[in-house]
């Protein structure tokens, strides 16, 4: 029932057809800019096809980056209100003197949101996808699993900012969600660094951002999927140095790490819930 | 519980945020079928009180029962909240839904079978007087209208208690009228009605029974005519010195309005007593009149006496 609602809010206010429309174009435009791809001449000669399809994979893992961006600022920007807003606005009164449970109301919420995270990056990322395949034909060598990674990395951080919404109000906990989406990032970059110069302090920062918010970690998982092996390879001769270039990642991701992702997702849903028990609306 | 069926009952049940004590310690057993007016000024306790009996916030000491189940059962008190309405002091709802998609979804919450809510839904707009707008985004209504959705919702399923914070409080004089007709058709059905207001003309024209109170405790509690039984009357007399007065003062409490002197809480049989007793103190007796006493009166002349 409260997911039911909070997609119909999704779809009343535009909020859905907004991002998306905005994406459509954002995907025009990356689409026009990978049809030039193959234009470009080296002393009047068109670059070989293996070449061609390395530039793409690398315009598509930054473009996909700038699209896991979008998509970490949106989940941010439509959940961190989600508890707080129908507090602050007495819509929550209502519902909670109705025979649902705090649990149930946090959990629906929760289900809502992630629905509407799934759909927006599934549906934006295939597309993207499916034009570059149109127009370069280039296809990253595992797309299911990449779209996978970067569904998971907006349910974390959208999850994350579900929790801080049954505290702070939308634009605080929106504005702690965004700073420690970067601080992940840029503590991805630090344990590269720390790799790189076989600094285990560093390094541990990295490792230690990494489980705190796990965005920075699927974010390299879902990198890992799109990158063709030859570039892996020459990663891999680059050495422990390249882990620092957040576009690149050497290795898949263990599974140990994806369990954690599960886990830390259950746990902080469990922790809003936590909290918004004892919050009196 | 009692042999009658109890609707709410309260045992000290109180409230502290940090230093601040909401409600003090509140007792009261409101019987099934009542119309019960929970009157106090702004900031008396109210709407805490509400929220504590709806499992909106926790108390922090005493007990409640809802409809039977205490408030310290979390899962036997959302069971019993199925056959509880409320209309909040602050009423909103969803602005981007349409009023019926609002009443749609409160059926849906109560947990009430899919096949009755278009004839619910139908008989919460007709009451409400919403059917004609029921289609329109509820972000488009006026204040009164939401706060009329707001009733609206709180009828839904046809429940045994309906509590209504300042349900008035947007309304302009026909709708305040419509809101005690609701209030008189749900004691017909038999529902229990928990009236918090501060308008007392309201709760004088509604109510069976009373509670008034202040900073968090109850005052006084009883039935209108209880409450208004303390008779007075007012005297309109010359030459009433200190003595004089205080041979007035062994009467009842007693208040200056300008020329005349209000004497409380004197029985109708002692007046001839009492006018004798202002002559042989040397005063002139103009006029003695009964003073009907408004449930305004005596909410003000509890509110200025210090309680404990």
């Amino acid at each position: 029932m409260i997911a039911r609602l909070v997609l119909r809010e999704a779809a009343r206010r535009r909020l859905l057809l907004a991002l998306l429309v905005l994406t459509l174009i954002v995907i025009a435009l990356t689409g026009w800019g990978f049809s030039r791809i193959p234009t470009i001449t080296q002393r009047g000669v068109p670059l070989p096809d293996l070449q061609v399809k390395l530039l793409a994979s690398q315009f598509l893992i930054v473009t996909m980056f700038m699209f896991s961006f979008v998509l970490a600022m949106a989940a941010v920007f439509i959940a961190s209100p989600q508890i707080s807003g129908d507090v602050e606005s007495g819509t929550a009164l209502a519902i909670l003197s109705r025979p649902i449970g705090r649990a149930e109301f946090v959990v629906g919420k929760w289900i809502g949101l992630a629905a509407l995270v799934a759909i927006y990056a599934g549906v934006a990322a295939a597309i993207e996808l499916g034009v570059v395949n149109a127009v370069v034909g280039y296809v990253p060598p595992e797309p299911a699993q990449f779209i996978a990674y970067i569904i998971a990395e907006g349910l974390v951080i959208m999850t994350f900012a579900l929790l801080l919404s049954t505290r702070l109000s939308g634009m605080v906990g929106g504005v702690i969600a965004l700073v420690l989406f970067g601080i992940g990032w840029i503590g991805g970059i630090v344990g590269g660094i720390g790799a790189a110069f076989d600094n285990a302090g560093i390094t541990h920062v990295g490792t230690a951002t990494k489980l705190i918010l796990p965005t920075d970690g699927l974010w390299r998982g879902a990198v890992y999927a799109l990158e063709p092996q030859a570039l892996v390879a020459t990663g891999v001769q680059a050495g422990p140095a390249a882990a620092a270039n957040p576009f690149y990642a050497s290795a898949a991701a263990p599974l140990s790490f994806e369990l954690y992702v599960v886990g830390w997702v259950a746990l902080v849903l469990a922790l809003a819930v936590y909290s918004f028990n004892a919050r009196e609306p | 519980m009692g042999a009658a069926p109890v609707a709410i009952r309260t045992e000290e049940l109180a409230k502290r945020y940090g230093k601040i004590t909401a409600l003090a310690g509140l007792t009261m057993s409101i019987p099934a079928g009542d119309v019960f007016g929970f009157l106090g000024p702004n900031g008396a306790g109210k709407t805490t009180a509400v929220k504590l009996l709806l499992g909106l916030a926790r108390p922090s000491g005493g007990e409640g029962w809802v409809l039977g189940a205490p408030l310290s059962d979390r899962a036997a008190h959302q069971a019993a909240r199925r056959a509880v309405g409320y209309l909040p002091e602050l009423f909103r709802y969803q602005n981007w839904l349409s009023a019926r998609e609002v009443l749609r979804a409160h059926c849906e919450l109560i947990g009430l079978d899919r096949a009755v809510w278009d004839a619910e839904v139908k008989d919460a707009l007709a009451i409400v007087g919403l059917a004609e707008r029921a289609d329109d985004r509820v972000g488009g209504y006026s204040k009164g209208m939401q706060q009329r959705l707001g009733l609206g919702v709180a009828l839904l399923g046809r429940p045994a208690l309906v509590l209504l914070d300042e349900p008035t409080s947007a309304l302009d004089p026909v709708g305040r009228h419509d809101v005690r007709e609701v209030i008189r058709a749900l004691k017909d059905r038999g529902t229990t009605v928990f009236l918090n207001s501060h308008l007392l003309t309201e709760v004088e024209q509604v109510c069976d029974r009373v509670a008034i109170v202040d900073k968090g405790r109850v005052i006084q509690v009883g039935t209108l005519d209880e409450l208004l039984t303390t008779h007075a009357v007012r005297v309109r007399a010359a030459g009433l010195d200190g003595a004089g007065l205080a041979a007035v003062r062994a009467f009842g409490e007693i208040q200056n309005e300008g020329e005349w002197t209000v004497v409380r809480g004197i029985a109708t049989e002692r007046v001839p007593d009492l006018v004798r007793a202002i002559v042989e103190a040397g005063g002139r007796v103009y006029a003695v009149e009964p003073r009907h006493e408004s449930l305004e009166d005596r909410f003000l002349s509890l509110l200025e006496k210090p309680h404990a």
